[in-house]
C-alpha cells in the first residue's frame, strides 16, 4: 500500500489487557521516529478493568482531530469491545487485527468490510516467559506503519519498569509477524524538530503555571482530575499550594481567599462542578477578585456521561450567574492552545480583576499528542496593585473600587498599610462600603461592564483562517476536524473560511462582522444538542447572509468527511 | 479609617470602622465586635495583617466593622475563603466569623472539614439559634418547639451539637463564650488565636428581636469550673453533659496546623523538561 500522511489504528481490549500502556507506547515510539501523534481514549464505566480503546492518529503533520475512520482495529480480545463501533468507525479499506483465540470480530465491526486478519497474540505471547499480548500487538502495529524497530525499542524502555526484557522480546516478535499483515506505511517523517508529548490537561496546568498561578484549590472530577493531579507536584517545584477541598463550593472560594490574598488562583472542574461554581464566580465578579475556572468538559446534563467529551457548558459559562456579571470566557481551540488560553485567561484575570473561564473539554483535556515547543507566552501579567500606602494622606481614605475610565482599580493586598477594605458580595460605594443606592449600583455596573468592554484582545480573539463566501464558525474542540475539513475542501477548489473563536466573553461583534465581510453563508458547528453556541452568535452578533446549524450532542466527534460534505454540497447548492 | 503612621500599640478603638453596624438596639453581636477588637488590641497586632471573613448573616456583617481586611462573601463559605487565604498568606492572622445558619446549617460541611484540616484559623461563631437577618426562622440550633412562621409548632428536630462536632472532626481548640462578657470573650479569642492550629469560639450571642427570652442567658452562663484538657474523650464528656452555658476554654489539643506543601523555587520554565521528547 502507498505510504500516508496520516494512519489511524485502535487498540482496544478488555480490562488488563494494557492497551492504554501499548497505545502509549506506540504513540511515543513513532514520535521517536520523528512523526506527530494523537491518542485519545475511550473506556466502559468501570472503575478498573473495564474494557478499553486506545484511538491514535499518526501523522506527517500536527493536529488533533481525528479521521474518518481507523485503518486498523487490533483487539487483545472482543469482550465488550462492541460497545465502542460507533467510536471506531472501520471501512472496506480497514483492517480488522484480532486474536484467533479470542474468537471471530463483533459482526458490528466486520459488516464495514473491514478484511479480517488473525493475528495469534496470545500464542506468540505465551513462548516467552513473562511477556504479554498487548506487547506483540503493540509491535505489529509498529511493523505494519513501518516504524523502525529502535524507536519500538526506545518507547518500550522510557515506559516499562518492569518486565522489560520480556517484553520487548514480545514487541520485536510481532514487529516481524507484520510482514504476514496488511502494510499502512506512514509517508516519511517530517524534518526533526523540538517537539513535546503533552495532553491537554498538561498543558492547560502548565500554562496556568506560565501565567503566574500559585494557588490552586482541587476536588477531583472527571475529566479535570488530571489537570489538578499534574498541578499538584508541579506547583509545590515552583513554590505554589494545593489544597484538596471537600467539595466544588469550597475550591472556588478558596481560590477566591487566596486570590484576595494576592496570590493568582485556579482551580479546575467539569459541568456539575461548574453548577455547584457559579454563585462563588458572581462574587468574583462583583468583589473583583481575579480567579480561572478549567472546566473541563463532558456530557450532561447531571452526570450525564462522565468520560466523555460535549461542549454543552457553554449556555452556563457565559450565561449561568445570576445578576448581570461581566466576565471572560475562553476556549482553546487545539490540544496546544490548552496552554495559550489558560495562560491567556490567567492574564485577563489578573489585569481585568475578573474571574475567567476556560472552557476545554474532555477530548481536548485527555488527548495526548505531539506539538512543536509552544512559543513562549508574554509572561505573567501583574495585577493593579496599591503600593503600601504610608504616602497617602490619612484624609484620603482608600477607594478599592474608585471609578476610573478603564474600570480597573488599584487592589490592596493584605499586609498593605493604610488601604485595608472590605471584599465584598454585597453592592457597594467606591470605597468598598455596602450600599443599596441605585447610583453606586448604577457606578459599579458601569464600571464591571467598563473592564471588559474596553479589553482588546488583539488577533487572539479566534483563529481566522482562509477566504470564501462560505463560512465555517465554531469553537473549541471541533476546530481540528474544522481545520481538516477545510483543508480538503482548499485542496478541491473550494474557498471556505474558518472562523474559531477563542475568547467567548466578552463578545466582539465588530471583529467578527470583519471576519465574515462579503461571507454569504455561515455554517456554525458546535458539539452539543440544543445549538447552544449558535444561540450565543444570535445573540451577541449580526451574521450574515444564510446560516445553518451542524450539531449533535457528545461524545462521538466530529469527523472531517461529514464537516467537509456538509459545507461543499452548500456551497455547490 | 487609616492606621496611625506610627507603629505605637493600638488600642481596640483602632481596630474599629467608622462604619455603622446594620445589627438590632441590643444585638450581642456589638459586644462581639467589641471583644475582636480588643482581643486584636491584646495580641499587638495591626490592621494590615489582619483579615476578617465572613459569609451571610447579621453576624457576618463584623468584617466591615473593623479596621482589619475583611472579605465578606457568600452564604456558608466564609471557612473556604479563609482557608485559601491563609493556606496561601501564612503570614496573615486569619480570623472568621459567622452565625448559627451560616456556619452549621449551609456551611455545615466546611466546618467539619475545616476541623479536620486544622489550619491555623480563628472561627467565631456568634449563636443565637436562630436566622435573624430574614427575620426568624430556626437554625441548626434552634430548640425543636420553638415555634414560628416557616416551622409552627417548632420543628421538632434535635439541635446541632457545634462543640461536640467540633471535637469529633478534630478541632484543636474547642472554647465556649458569651457576648455579654466582652472582656472575657476578647480574652478567649486572644489565646484562640494565639492557639496554633483551627481554634472554634460557639459565642453565645442573644439575639433581642427574634428571640427576646435569650436576655435570660445572662443569668444562666457561668465559668466552666475546671481548665481546658488536651484529652479529646473528656472533653466530650464534658461538654456533651454541660448544662450549655459552661464558659471557658473546653479543650486544647496539641495536633500540628495544617499547611500545605510549598516553597520549591524552581523555574516555571524548568518544568518543560517533562514534556520534551528530545530525551527519548
Amino acid at each position: 500500500m502507498d505510504a500516508k500522511p496520516s494512519v489511524s489504528v485502535a487498540l482496544a481490549g478488555s480490562g488488563g489487557a494494557g492497551v492504554m500502556t501499548a497505545g502509549n507506547m506506540l504513540l511515543e515510539a513513532a514520535a521517536h521516529a520523528g512523526y506527530y501523534g494523537l491518542m485519545t481514549r475511550t473506556s466502559g464505566p468501570q472503575i478498573r478493568g473495564g474494557e478499553a480503546a486506545a484511538m491514535l492518529r499518526l501523522s506527517t503533520f500536527a493536529g488533533d482531530g481525528q479521521d474518518d475512520r481507523f485503518h486498523v482495529l487490533a483487539a487483545i480480545d472482543w469482550q465488550n469491545v462492541a460497545r465502542f463501533a460507533a467510536e471506531l468507525p472501520l471501512g472496506p479499506d480497514s483492517v480488522i487485527l484480532g486474536d484467533p483465540a479470542a474468537g471471530e470480530p463483533p459482526e458490528v465491526f466486520t459488516r464495514s468490510g473491514a478484511r479480517y486478519v488473525p493475528v495469534p497474540l496470545k500464542a506468540v505471547a505465551g513462548e516467552i516467559a513473562g511477556a504479554w499480548p498487548n506487547m506483540v500487538a503493540l509491535g505489529v502495529l509498529a511493523g505494519l506503519l513501518g516504524l523502525p524497530a529502535a524507536s519500538l525499542e526506545a518507547a518500550a524502555r522510557r515506559a516499562m519498569k518492569k518486565g522489560l526484557e520480556a517484553g520487548i522480546a514480545a514487541a520485536q516478535r510481532g514487529f516481524a509477524l507484520a510482514a504476514q499483515v496488511p502494510a499502512y506505511p506512514l509517508a516519511p517523517p517530517p524534518k526533526r524538530a523540538s517537539r513535546w508529548l503533552i495532553t491537554g490537561n498538561e498543558a492547560a496546568g502548565y500554562g496556568a503555571l506560565r501565567g503566574g498561578v500559585r494557588f490552586v484549590a482541587a476536588y477531583p472530577i472527571t475529566p479535570a482530575t488530571e489537570l489538578l493531579e499534574y498541578l499538584a507536584p508541579a506547583l509545590a517545584k515552583v513554590g505554589g499550594t494545593l489544597v484538596q477541598a471537600e467539595d466544588e463550593l469550597a475550591s472556588i472560594n478558596m481560590a477566591l481567599g487566596a486570590s484576595f490574598g494576592g496570590v493568582p488562583s485556579l482551580t479546575a472542574t467539569s459541568g456539575p462542578g461548574l453548577s455547584l461554581m457559579v454563585e462563588s464566580l458572581g462574587l468574583g465578579v462583583a468583589a473583583e477578585v481575579p480567579v480561572v475556572v478549567v472546566d473541563v468538559m463532558r456530557t450532561g446534563p447531571s452526570t450525564g456521561i462522565a468520560t466523555k467529551s460535549e461542549q454543552a457548558d457553554l449556555g452556563t459559562a457565559l450565561y449561568g450567574l445570576h445578576g448581570d456579571a461581566p466576565h471572560v470566557v475562553i476556549a482553546p481551540n487545539s490540544l496546544e492552545d490548552c496552554l495559550a488560553a489558560t495562560e491567556w485567561a490567567v492574564g485577563l484575570a489578573e489585569s481585568l480583576q475578573v474571574p475567567a473561564i476556560v472552557l476545554s473539554d474532555q477530548y481536548l483535556g485527555q488527548a495526548r499528542g505531539v506539538i512543536d515547543v509552544p512559543a513562549q507566552g508574554s509572561g505573567a501579567v501583574e495585577r493593579l496593585k496599591v503600593q503600601d500606602g504610608g504616602d497617602r494622606p490619612a484624609a484620603e481614605p482608600y477607594k478599592r473600587y474608585v471609578l476610573t475610565p478603564s474600570g480597573v482599580s488599584p487592589m490592596a493586598i493584605p499586609g498593605t498599610a493604610g488601604a485595608t477594605y472590605t471584599a465584598d458580595g454585597l453592592e457597594h460605594n467606591e470605597r468598598g462600603t455596602p450600599s443599596s443606592q441605585p447610583s453606586d449600583h448604577l457606578a459599579q455596573m458601569d464600571k464591571r461592564a467598563r473592564k471588559l468592554a474596553q479589553l482588546d484582545p488583539g488577533e487572539a480573539w479566534a483563529s481566522v483562517e482562509g477566504e470564501g463566501e462560505t463560512a465555517l464558525v465554531t469553537f473549541g474542540s471541533c476546530t481540528g476536524p474544522a481545520r481538516e475539513a477545510l483543508a480538503r475542501a482548499r485542496a478541491a477548489g473550494a474557498k471556505i473560511r474558518l472562523v474559531s473563536l477563542r475568547l467567548l466573553a466578552p463578545a466582539q461583534p465588530q471583529r467578527l462582522t470583519r471576519a465574515l465581510e462579503g461571507v454569504k453563508r455561515v455554517l456554525v458547528l458546535e458539539q452539543n444538542h440544543s445549538g447552544q453556541f449558535l444561540r450565543y452568535l444570535r445573540g451577541e452578533y449580526d451574521l450574515p447572509g444564510e446560516v445553518k446549524s451542524l450539531r449533535r450532542p457528545g461524545p462521538l466527534p466530529f469527523r472531517p468527511a461529514e464537516i467537509h460534505a456538509a459545507l461543499t454540497q452548500w456551497s455547490h447548492a | 479609617m487609616n492606621a496611625p503612621a506610627t507603629a505605637a500599640a493600638l488600642v481596640a478603638k483602632d481596630f474599629k470602622s467608622d462604619y455603622k453596624p446594620v445589627w438590632c438596639p441590643g444585638c450581642g453581636d456589638y459586644s462581639v465586635l467589641a471583644a475582636i477588637t480588643k482581643a486584636l488590641a491584646i495580641l499587638g497586632l495591626r490592621p494590615e495583617n489582619v483579615a476578617v471573613v465572613s459569609g451571610i448573616g447579621c453576624s457576618s456583617r463584623i468584617p466591615a466593622y473593623t479596621t482589619c481586611y475583611g472579605f465578606h462573601g457568600v452564604h456558608g463559605r466564609a471557612l473556604p475563603v479563609a482557608t485559601g487565604l491563609k493556606a496561601a498568606r501564612p503570614d496573615l492572622t486569619v480570623l472568621v466569623a459567622s452565625g448559627d445558619g451560616d456556619g452549621y446549617s449551609i456551611g455545615g460541611n466546611h466546618f467539619l472539614h475545616a476541623c479536620r484540616r486544622n489550619v491555623d484559623l480563628t472561627y467565631i461563631v456568634m449563636d443565637n439559634h436562630v436566622y435573624g437577618m430574614t427575620k426568624g426562622q430556626p437554625s441548626p440550633t434552634t430548640e425543636p418547639d420553638w415555634s414560628s412562621k416557616l416551622a409552627p409548632g417548632g420543628t421538632g428536630l434535635r439541635e446541632f451539637h457545634p462543640l461536640v462536632i467540633a471535637l469529633a472532626s478534630g478541632a484543636s481548640f474547642v472554647a465556649r463564650a458569651f457576648s455579654g462578657d466582652p472582656n472575657g470573650c476578647a480574652q478567649m479569642i486572644a489565646e484562640a488565636v494565639r492557639h496554633p492550629g483551627f481554634s472554634f469560639i460557639e459565642v453565645l450571642s442573644p439575639c433581642v428581636t427574634f428571640r427576646p427570652e435569650q436576655r435570660a442567658w445572662k443569668d444562666a452562663v457561668h465559668a466552666a469550673p475546671v481548665a481546658a484538657t488536651d484529652d479529646a474523650a473528656r472533653a466530650a464528656r464534658r461538654i456533651m453533659t454541660d448544662d450549655g452555658f459552661n464558659l471557658g476554654v473546653l479543650f486544647k489539643g496539641k495536633r500540628a496546623p495544617y499547611q500545605p506543601a510549598s516553597g520549591g523555587t524552581q523555574a516555571v520554565a524548568e518544568l518543560e523538561a517533562g514534556f520534551r521528547l528530545g530525551s527519548l
